[in-house]
């Protein structure tokens, strides 16, 4: 039997040797389907990659507390524009929530940074200096400042990247520099290493760290002293953050005053809400490639059917000749069986090709990243064979269902 | 010693629409191991309809057909396909070779349904080839041999299965007078190996190879008779 496969497969490929044309053509639909599917989950994965990056940039495990909105005669404000949530919140969430590594707290105000003669607006934020522990920032010069900063309300500020490239020379040194916010004159203590695009587009780097009582105090000029844009906190564990969260609700509310009916004055998001929003964006790119794979399977595989279906007509009296030396029905399926997946896998293979070429041209000319996984090569694989045997097995039948004396007849 | 074709009563009934069509009409005959056979008869008289029964590609509707002692009207197909493969050797008036595939790969065709090792199946085929005069030309495709050549490779495909029947079917039909001879030559050489042959044909002097000639008309046997003794027709 095996010397009569593989006897079968090369007759099959001289067969299709011989018809280059149409066997490139019938191919066509497999080369084009599985090589967009190469290609866009390769793009996809990439871009999935690369999200996942950029979320895990945000810190580990981290927690996040916005306020909730203010509402005057009915009209409500946006999110965090309630002045709900306090420090001492996150000092007594941290007592009281064990599971919580640490809190940390800021609040921002966007404002113009003067150095010299050069100027720049960025986002100025009032943190505490758990605030960078837990957002897992870390410093390419320089260092963090301190509790006791915070506590003396220190004019120390650290700077992005993007703050670094704007208000300075090439080549210059920030740390030890003198910068002004508001005309306060704030001594830049650390250089925060680069982070890149946030999951939602924005510049990490373009970012001012001063502590919070100063800001508050020196900078913002806040009538309502105490008082967060956010909070922050962290778990150990990832599986711990759900059980976090309800605890951190629980002695919010309990905090806050909020009775039974009474809704949250605060919303809670955490790392993993964040990410399965783009988890979701992925899926439904994910489902569209299927669907355009499958598309293009079905009409490959409607070609292969079609070309088999001629192949047999055309070959009707080498079928008759087959059947009268002994061909047993089997024979004559396997034949045209072979035949099909012969095609589809060539077809499949091309595409493969054509697919992780288009992948790695999109990296090169588009700069997107691009991830060819060894799995997807394989699914498509078998997807040619799956859609070589299926769209073979009816003009197979049909092949072996002759009648040996018609065959033999057939002009 | 059972004889190696023995049809008792076969009939063949064909419908057409509503016309019934009998090809064959309570047919009987017998043939022994090592005859050579000429069945006669003009078109429409039901030869053709014998010949694919005798060949087990086709079945009586009435009556039996044992081939070998086995009866083989109740066969399925892969059975019947079984024993053309292992029993019966076919020649076709135009060849029916497998366009686009060397002599050698044409002559291996059944033992390729045989499930033997490629290098038997090359052995055989060339020496089936060999035994038919083809050596040299195992690589040569249908279209770059004559039509004798080309009914060569076919016998040479008939014979290489060893087969106990080598069923011909108007085999010179096609060819020359030239080549006639010459396949007429390899088939009486295979009978006088021992292998039986039946021949179809309506040509006299090549149904005067056979040492048996049967006549059949409206799907009976008609006259059965020895030919004229071969030595006489030779060299015609």
């Amino acid at each position: 039997m095996s010397a009569f496969i593989w006897l079968t497969v090369i007759t099959a490929l001289r067969i299709l040797g011989r018809n280059r044309l149409r066997a490139g053509l019938t191919m066509l639909g497999i080369v084009i389907g599985v090589a967009a599917v190469i290609a866009m989950v390769g793009i996809g994965e990439g871009a999935k990659r690369a999200v996942q990056a950029q979320i895990a940039t945000m810190g580990t495990n981290v927690i996040i507390v916005f306020p909730g909105f203010t509402s005057a005669s009915g009209v409500r404000g946006s999110q965090g524009t309630a002045i709900t949530l306090t420090v001492s919140d996150a000092l007594d969430l941290k007592k009281r929530v064990p599971l919580l590594v640490d809190t940390g707290w800021s609040r921002r105000d966007v404002m113009q940074i003067v150095n010299g003669n050069r100027n720049w607006n960025s986002p100025v934020n009032g943190v505490s200096p758990s605030y960078l522990t837990i957002r897992d920032w870390s410093f390419s010069s320089g260092g963090p400042f301190t509790q006791t900063d915070l506590d003396s309300a220190a004019r120390v500020a650290l700077i992005g990247q993007t703050i670094v490239d704007n208000l300075f020379d090439p080549g210059e040194e920030p740390v030890g520099a003198i910068i002004r916010l508001k005309n306060v004159p704030f001594r830049v203590i650390g250089v925060l290493s680069p982070k890149g695009q946030s999951a939602q587009g924005s510049d990490q780097d373009d970012v001012i760290f001063i502590p919070f009582t100063t800001a508050e105090r020196k900078v913002f000029g806040t009538s309502f002293i105490g008082s967060v844009g956010a909070m922050f906190a962290s778990t150990d564990q990832a599986e711990d953050l759900p059980v976090a969260v309800e605890q951190m609700r629980e002695v919010l509310r309990a905090r806050h005053r909020l009775q039974g009916e009474q809704a949250d004055d605060f919303t809670i998001k955490t790392q993993v809400d964040i990410g399965r929003v783009q988890e979701g964006t992925s899926q439904t790119l994910t489902i569209m490639l299927f669907s355009i794979a499958s598309v293009s399977l079905l009409v490959g595989g409607i070609g292969i059917m079609n070309i088999l279906l001629v192949s047999v007509t055309e070959r009707t009296k080498e079928i008759g000749v087959r059947m009268a030396v002994g061909a047993k029905r089997r024979h004559i399926v396997m034949q045209f069986l072979i035949e099909a997946m012969t095609l589809s896998l060539l077809g499949g293979a091309l595409g493969i090709v054509l697919g992780v070429v288009g992948a790695k041209l999109t990296t090169i000319v588009a700069g997107w990243p691009t991830v060819i996984s060894s799995d997807v090569i394989v699914v498509a694989f078998l997807f040619s064979l799956a859609v070589g045997l299926f769209f073979g097995l009816y003009p197979a039948n049909k092949a072996a269902r002759l009648n040996p004396i018609d065959a033999l007849r057939y002009e | 010693m059972n004889p190696l074709i023995e049809c008792n009563d076969i009939w063949k009934i064909y419908r057409v629409g509503d016309m019934e069509v009998q090809a064959l009409r309570g047919l009987s005959l017998t043939i022994e191991q090592g005859e050579f056979v000429a069945i006669m008869g003009s078109s429409g008289s039901g030869k053709s309809t014998l010949m694919n029964i005798l060949g087990c590609l086709d079945q009586p509707t009435k009556g039996y057909y044992r081939l070998n002692g086995v009866e083989v009207e109740n066969l399925r197909r892969d059975q019947l396909a079984e024993i053309r493969n292992q029993q019966i050797g076919f020649v076709f008036q135009s060849f029916n070779l497998i366009p686009r595939t060397s002599a050698l790969e044409n002559a291996q065709l059944p033992l390729f349904y045989r499930g033997l090792s490629l290098k038997e199946q090359r052995a055989k085929a060339a020496a089936a080839l060999q035994r038919v005069g083809l050596s040299g030309r195992e690589h040569h495709y249908p279209t770059q041999l004559s039509g004798g050549q080309q009914q060569r490779v076919a016998i040479a495909r008939a014979l290489v299965t060893a087969p106990s029947l080598l069923l011909a079917d108007e085999p010179t039909g096609n060819l020359d007078t030239q080549s006639s001879r010459e396949i007429m030559a390899i088939l009486e050489g295979l009978n006088r190996e021992g292998i039986t042959v039946i021949l179809v044909t309506h040509e006299v002097d090549v149904a005067a190879y056979a040492h048996r000639e049967i006549v059949i008309k409206d799907g009976q046997v008609l006259t059965d008779r020895p030919t004229k003794t071969r030595t006489q027709t030779v060299g015609v």
